[in-house]
């Protein structure tokens, strides 16, 4: 089992570690040459219009399209955005899931916040109980989810914060931040 | 469970967002979206860029709030802005516009010469200069969620932040060999605080993200200084007193990311036009450099 990052931008290096931890080797993806012999790929957290800007300019969309349609893809955050479908503003998106995410939902860094989430698929597949805390910065919301994609988890207010479509998996908090990493369990056993 | 703002966790996050990017000083809109355009991962708003601070000299303070209320208008990454070192209330200020990040800044005239902010008492996180690792560790005693090493601003020479980042890498390694009971003298001698000199050691590296900063002009500066081990790098001047901004910025942004592929660093190097015009940092005299406020 390898598992790339996506390394434009972002917190590329606390998913590696997150991964490592969890016995899984890693690789560093910053070129379409860099997604052989993957079994999955991580987008990390970061600004997802730098993201865009990179994967362009070094011929990264369609490679990573090409993958994410028989691989395991997860983005985190930034990477939510990059995976999604529609943000409601231009800027480059690999398209891959069916869902529409609104960017900076809760509003400036203030606004940004911890919380405990209750994930019933996720307890399930990792066989704990205890509550996930997540972490949201600046974060985007999953503002709906069509087609295949299904929600995942949801605020108390009913906002979207985690969404899966298959082998495709979209959070707009930030496992990578915490020490649990159940969600980089439930990621892997996708990509298995 | 209650959702809780202004964490640690927060603070520091947000810097690990903009890990391997690039921050660029912009003086207005335009500015700011040229930077966005190019893939900047934050701007930094403020009236003068460093090089025009110098050249203006009297004091410098915090920028018009309207100003730096229409950069974060314009553009949907992170705006930071620069308050004086020890200057609570710009903070304030700052914090009550909704800044994403404060830089308590040297580039700016010091308003206190002997403390600095106490950063734990606001929700927004700060980022603040540093020369060597006991200045870092004090920022971080203090609440800095983030560090850059100071450089020397508004000169686009690059020898001062190579310096600094020098000293607080070397210095991290050389906590690496020491045994527990060198670790208070060490504090001592570098006057930083002890529990984050443990921190420092166990973590092996700094215990918050550190930034790059002051002098930085070219893509193989960006890249050298990644190299050399920092997480990211501001741009101040270099970017927008160069002859062609939007070109070198995104050479700029490219470099950091490919900071390891020197091919890649010949191809965005090609054709950028003039740099910044480049003032000698190490003939500077004492009393002209910016990294010495502070303390």
């Amino acid at each position: 089992m390898k598992i790339g990052v996506l390394a434009l931008q972002g917190d590329f290096a606390e998913h590696i570690s997150m991964l490592k931890r969890i016995g899984v080797e890693t690789a560093e993806v910053r070129l379409p040459k860099h997604l052989d012999g993957l079994d999955g790929l991580i987008m990390p957290g970061g600004e997802s219009t730098t993201f865009g800007k990179l994967a362009v300019a070094y011929g990264l969309m369609e490679p990573l399209q090409e993958f994410g349609k028989s691989h395991a893809v997860w983005g985190t955050c930034a990477g939510a955005i990059f995976l999604s479908k529609d943000i409601g503003r231009d800027q480059p998106l690999l398209g891959l899931m069916d869902i529409k995410v609104q960017r900076n939902a809760f509003g400036r860094q203030v606004d940004s916040f911890e919380t405990d989430l209750e994930i019933d698929e996720l307890f399930k597949a990792t066989g704990t109980k205890h509550p996930y805390h997540a972490v949201f910065i600046r974060a985007p919301i999953i503002e709906s989810v069509h087609g295949k994609a299904r929600v995942l988890s949801s605020l108390e207010d009913g906002r979207i914060v985690a969404a899966q479509e298959g082998h495709l998996l979209a959070t707009s908090f930030h496992p990578e931040l915490t020490g649990d990493t159940r969600f980089h369990e439930y990621f892997i056993s996708l990509a298995s | 469970m209650e959702a809780k703002t202004g964490t640690w966790t927060e603070k520091k996050g947000l810097a690990q967002m903009l890990k391997g990017g690039v921050i660029m000083d912009v003086v207005n809109a335009e500015q700011a979206r040229i930077a966005e355009d190019a893939g900047a991962c934050a701007v930094m708003a403020l009236e003068r860029v460093p090089a025009d601070i110098r050249a203006d000299g009297g004091v410098a303070r915090m920028s018009d709030p309207d100003m730096i209320l229409k950069i974060m208008d314009a553009v949907s990454i992170p705006v930071m802005a620069k308050c004086r070192i020890g200057h609570f209330v710009e903070a304030q200020i700052l914090e009550a516009i909704g800044v994403d990040y404060i830089d308590e800044s040297e580039v700016l005239t010091p308003a206190d010469e002997e403390h600095h902010i106490l950063k734990h008492n606001f929700k927004v996180p700060f980022v603040c200069g540093c020369r060597n690792i006991g200045e870092a560790l004090r920022r971080i005693g203090e609440g800095a969620a983030m560090i850059r090493t100071k450089g020397e601003a508004g000169t686009g020479d690059v020898v001062e932040a190579v310096r600094h980042a020098r000293s607080v890498i070397g210095s991290i390694k050389q906590l690496q060999t020491m045994n527990e009971e060198e670790l208070m003298t060490f504090a001592r001698n570098n006057g930083a605080p002890y529990e984050w000199v443990k921190e420092t050691k166990e973590l092996g590296r700094m215990p918050v993200v550190n930034f790059a900063a002051g002098g930085v002009a070219t893509p193989a500066d960006a890249a050298l200084m990644m190299q050399l081990g920092v997480d990211g790098v501001f741009v101040g001047s270099g970017i927008f007193k160069s002859g062609d901004p939007a070109k070198r910025a995104a050479a700029i942004v490219k470099s950091v990311t490919h900071y390891q592929d020197a091919s890649i660093l010949a191809e965005v190097s090609k054709n950028l036009g003039e740099a910044m015009v480049g003032r000698n940092a190490a003939h500077m005299p004492e009393s002209e450099k910016l990294a010495v406020r502070g303390w």
